[in-house]
């Protein structure tokens, strides 16, 4: 099985170059991490991160041949061969599939990812309704692995003014919360041409999600309350 | 640089409404265009005069127009947003689009009213 993977050490100095891998397996059940996991028995100077190996902690995302995706969910009978790993676009990188996620988290930070709820605790719990629970279906499942946000154009040219479609799902999961009393802060630290309206809808985000979530609904969704506090 | 990551600039969502708005007018336009272009199928000069002959065909146009030069505008200042990073080149080609659609604007005015 041939694998071409991206190998940069900043303290070599030089240049980031792509390395060609040759690995003894058969695809069968196996994901890329598995793959991943031998390569680095051959060759231990193989830099990526992994954890939960099973698509719930978002640490292995990369882009493999061409398009962002979990290492560890993606089976290698479903690639192209050579198949070439890259580190996600758009973020620095720290060595080999290994990036910088600061910026990304950054963002996610800026969108106050918690509830806001300034009435005193209950005795048990905030209760929603089963229909304001359904509500943040497709909302909570993110696991913030920055697929999507590195394949959004939008985000490479301005992610330090663009909130990316991670960010902005999540901003609108904290909106659409029926137990979240700051609505209109949340709005209003979204009503910002480079902040939310970078978004050209070009849905790059949904086809990459691993998740298979929808950030671009979500977006259309908090610019639907925007327009309706307006008019 | 400025670090504007904390809060929005309490502005954009006009813009975006707008080239909505202009974008629905232009797409009805054009599909009276194109009904009324099926329905004559030997054009010629004399029937389209007859057809801006009226004012109120001129006035939807010029509307239509203004609608095309502000979705341009949103349009080309989102280009020059993601694109051109320098202020001072980005705010030379913002007056540079302006004016030309202010001419533009005229120019209709002159075209659809001279016609």
């Amino acid at each position: 099985m041939k694998f071409c993977i991206y190998r940069y050490n900043p303290e070599t100095g030089s240049q980031p170059a792509m390395q060609d891998y040759d690995l003894e397996l058969e695809a069968g059940d196996a994901m890329l991490l598995d793959a991943l996991v031998l390569l680095k028995q051959q060759d231990d100077s193989l830099g990526f991160r992994r954890s939960c190996r099973e698509g719930v902690c978002g640490s292995d995302a990369m882009n493999i041949n061409g398009r962002n995706g979990l290492a560890c969910i993606t089976p290698l009978s479903s690639l192209k061969q050579p198949i070439e790993l890259r580190p996600l676009p758009g973020l620095p990188v720290i060595r080999d599939l290994i990036v910088d996620m600061t910026q990304f988290f950054k963002q996610y930070h800026s969108i106050k990812p918690y509830l806001v709820n300034n009435d005193p605790p209950p005795e048990t719990e905030r209760l929603q309704s089963p229909h304001e629970r359904k509500e943040l279906d497709g909302l909570y499942e993110c696991i913030l692995c920055a697929c999507c946000s590195t394949s959004c154009p939008s985000f490479w040219w301005n992610p330090d003014k663009f909130v990316g479609p991670a960010g902005l799902l999540q901003a609108y999961r904290f909106i659409a919360d029926s137990r979240d009393q700051v609505t209109a802060e949340r709005l209003d630290n979204l009503e910002d041409p480079y902040r939310l309206f970078r978004c050209h809808t070009i849905m790059n985000c949904v086809d990459v999600c691993p998740k298979e979530l929808n950030p671009t609904e979500a977006i259309g969704k908090i610019k639907n309350l925007m327009v309706k506090r307006i008019v | 640089m400025v670090d504007r990551i904390v809060t929005g600039a309490h502005y954009g969502l006009r813009s975006w409404l707008l080239q909505r708005i202009t974008a629905v007018m232009m797409a009805l336009y054009a599909l009276f265009m194109a009904g009324w272009l099926l329905l004559h199928p030997d054009l010629d000069y004399d029937t389209w005069t007859l057809l801006f002959s009226s004012d109120v065909m001129r006035s939807f146009t010029l509307l239509v127009l203004l609608a095309l030069f502000s979705h341009a505008w949103v349009g080309m200042r989102d280009i020059v947003m993601d694109y051109v990073k320098p202020a001072g080149i980005r705010l030379l080609i913002h007056v540079l689009v302006i004016l030309a659609l202010i001419l533009y604007a005229i120019w209709s005015v002159q075209i659809l009213w001279g016609m």
